[in-house]
């Protein structure tokens, strides 16, 4: 009887006062998925308003500097409000019109989903409420101020240690709260059935096009698809596309903190252990009582405790391989992609950078890595000045 | 085990709830004996969790000072097992899934059947996820509560006619609470759990005043009262056992 399960992992987990709402949510996907009049309204607004398809750039530059295997940035970046949010917020935000919602609700890390979400709440005419730790909302008051003009209220949280985590969890209290004219925008392939198909889906867009792309430039598969991962829905639109293609090496980078063997971590494949959390079973950064903990990362979207059900399995099996980048290695990329392209990536992708950086310089030249960088830095700057301890009054 | 069923022969149930180790273990056991002995009929012993998502304040809040003190799922066990004796009513734990799950379902259960706790309730576990918990908690003959909602509708025969022990009616949206009003339409969740199954409906969720509660009785077969009581608690710290037999007595006598 259970539903949306990825080997062992997912589920529903949600208390009672949700299953119908999360219920009519999964039959309008259903009804509307394959609907030619939902998926042309669709497609128009992640052309037209979105800005996609996203390039997938060459960056000749930091090639040549490491080395190694040829790179390729997939530019969401360049999407509208900056991330590869917005793919999944089109999809649902019209999906939640269609169900005859009135008003929309999303918990926020970085704050990049809170805009996305206020940005098409504003679009449709939906009236837009978000849950951001207090603690993330200074850590990225820049954002907080870009949703407020966006016409939408935000919620600073101040339970538990006031970052991702606390924002879903008020975000799903509210929803328990009104179900009837609300709908809960998940922002990650997170959550339960059916959010981790339903987030994943309008994701995948990112790997379907990756695929094109690169067939068109280079003729051939990529072999190397990476991407940082926090919840992981950046990650999962990029990897979808390839999971059938075996050889194409997935992975995964995850926040280390200060480190992995440092409590001031969040990196939930190298430290975590199999949990039910959330409304989904997968793996947690836990106590041996099944206490969640409070992690830890410089980056406010991959500040959370938790992984994706498809994740887990796809750690499970092998298929894709997940590993940690610590603060400093990420703080570095940031700074060295800034130099050597031009181009300021957010800190939580900054983490697959990282990643790239020290395994493009081992691989042939006739090698090529897709990173997915799904979402630019801007918001990162004033962090990233305290970080390396300059004052630029913020 | 018929201690649930026999927690509602005596009037209307009374069901208090209360966050174990909130502010201390000790005062915890005190509690639970003088809870039953001042009319208590079930007492929901909340095993606290870090992220308890279907909680208002009062009760975060309490689960957050209790693991801040120390309390662990298995000092909870030792306490209860050893207060048992004294408890005069039924017992039943309200957690998490987490909690239970890396606890070990089955050493979870087989720890309640130790104990004497007759039913587990556990709010993020909806009917379609219940086969996680259904097998250890038959083979330790420990009761699995199932919840029903104000949303609930067409789900609510389904989920009664597989439920054991009494059915947890939520009065309110939301998070639980204290509410000024409650205007669920109890009598028709009642009456639907009724139609097919002949089973005991307690309804909890904001419920707070004796008048409510006797209001309530008028449809459902017994009361549960969580953040008021734990509200007092904050208050009183451990010199709560007082005030909280106080009201437990009012709360029974309003459902006598």
């Amino acid at each position: 009887m259970s539903k949306g399960k990825f080997g062992i992992h997912g589920g529903q987990f949600v208390p009672e006062t949700l299953m119908n709402a999360i219920n009519e949510f999964e039959e309008a996907y259903n009804h509307y998925k394959n609907n030619p009049e939902f998926v042309s309204e669709l497609n128009t607004l992640m052309r037209e308003y979105a800005g996609r398809p996203s390039r997938l750039y060459y960056a000749e530059k930091m090639t040549k500097d490491l080395g190694g295997a040829k790179i390729y940035l997939k530019r969401e970046d360049l999407n509208h409000t900056g991330s590869h949010k917005l793919n999944n917020c089109l999809g649902q935000c019209l999906l939640a019109k269609k169900m005859g919602k009135t008003r929309v609700i999303a918990e926020t890390g970085a704050g990049q989903h809170g805009v996305a979400t206020a940005t098409v709440a504003a679009l449709l005419g939906l009236e837009c409420e978000i849950f951001m730790g207090k603690e993330d909302t200074i850590r990225q008051a820049l954002n907080v101020y870009r949703m407020k003009l966006l016409g939408a209220k935000v919620n600073a949280v101040e339970t538990g240690t006031m970052t991702l985590k606390d924002a879903v969890n008020e975000a799903m209290r509210e929803w328990t709260n009104r179900v009837s004219d609300t709908h809960y925008v998940l922002g990650s392939v997170m959550g339960p059935h059916p959010f981790p198909t339903v987030v994943r889906d309008f994701q995948s867009v990112i790997g379907k096009e990756i695929k094109a792309q690169l067939m068109e430039k280079e003729g051939k598969l990529p072999d190397v698809v990476m991407a940082c991962v926090g919840g992981g829905s950046n990650a999962m639109g990029a990897f979808y596309e390839f999971i059938k293609d075996k050889s194409v090496k997935l992975i995964g980078c995850e926040a280390a903190g200060l480190g992995v063997n440092n409590p001031k971590n969040a990196a939930t494949i190298a430290n975590g252990t199999l949990g039910i959390f959330h409304g989904m079973k997968s793996y947690f950064c836990q106590n041996e009582y099944g206490q969640i903990a409070p992690v830890y990362s410089i980056s406010a979207g991959l500040d959370y405790p938790g992984i994706g059900p498809e994740h887990a399995n796809l750690s499970d099996t092998g298929r894709a391989s997940y590993v940690p980048i610590t603060d400093d290695e990420a703080v570095d990329a940031f700074e060295y992609l800034s130099r050597t392209e031009g181009i300021i990536p957010a800190i939580e992708s900054s983490h697959a950078v990282a990643h790239c950086m020290k395994i493009a310089p081992i691989m042939d030249k006739d090698k090529i890595i897709v990173v997915n960088l799904s979402g630019r830095g801007d918001k990162d700057v004033a962090a990233i000045a305290r970080y390396r301890g300059e004052d630029i009054h913020d | 085990m018929t201690d649930i069923k026999n927690a509602f022969k005596n009037g209307k149930a009374f069901i208090p709830f209360i966050t174990a180790g909130d502010p201390d273990l000790e005062t915890t056991e005190k509690l639970l004996v003088a809870m039953s002995e001042n009319g208590a009929d079930i007492i929901e012993i909340g095993i606290p969790f870090s992220d308890p998502i279907a909680e208002g304040v009062v009760i975060q809040e309490a689960d957050l000072r209790s693991l801040a003190s120390g309390t662990t799922t298995d000092k909870i066990f030792d306490m209860v097992k050893k207060v048992r004796p004294m408890v005069k009513c039924a017992l039943a734990v309200m957690t998490y899934m987490n909690p239970i799950f890396v606890y070990g379902t089955d050493k979870f259960m087989s720890k309640c059947k130790e104990c004497g706790i007759s039913a587990v309730i556990v709010p993020d576990t909806p009917f379609e996820e219940k086969s996680e918990l259904s097998e250890s908690c038959s083979k330790y003959g420990v009761e699995l509560i199932s919840l029903i909602a104000p949303t609930s509708n067409d789900r609510i025969k389904m989920i009664a006619k597989e439920a054991q022990g009494f059915v947890y009616c939520v009065t309110s949206m939301g998070v639980t609470g204290v509410r000024n009003k409650i205007t669920t339409n109890i009598g028709e969740m009642v009456q639907l759990v009724k139609s097919v199954k002949d089973i005991p409906c307690a309804a909890g969720f904001g419920i707070s005043t004796p008048a409510q509660a006797k209001e309530i009785s008028k449809y459902a077969d017994g009361v549960i009262v969580g953040s008021a009581i734990v509200k007092i608690i904050a208050e009183h710290g451990k010199d709560c056992l007082a005030p909280v037999c106080d009201y437990v007595k009012s709360m029974k006598e309003a459902l006598l």
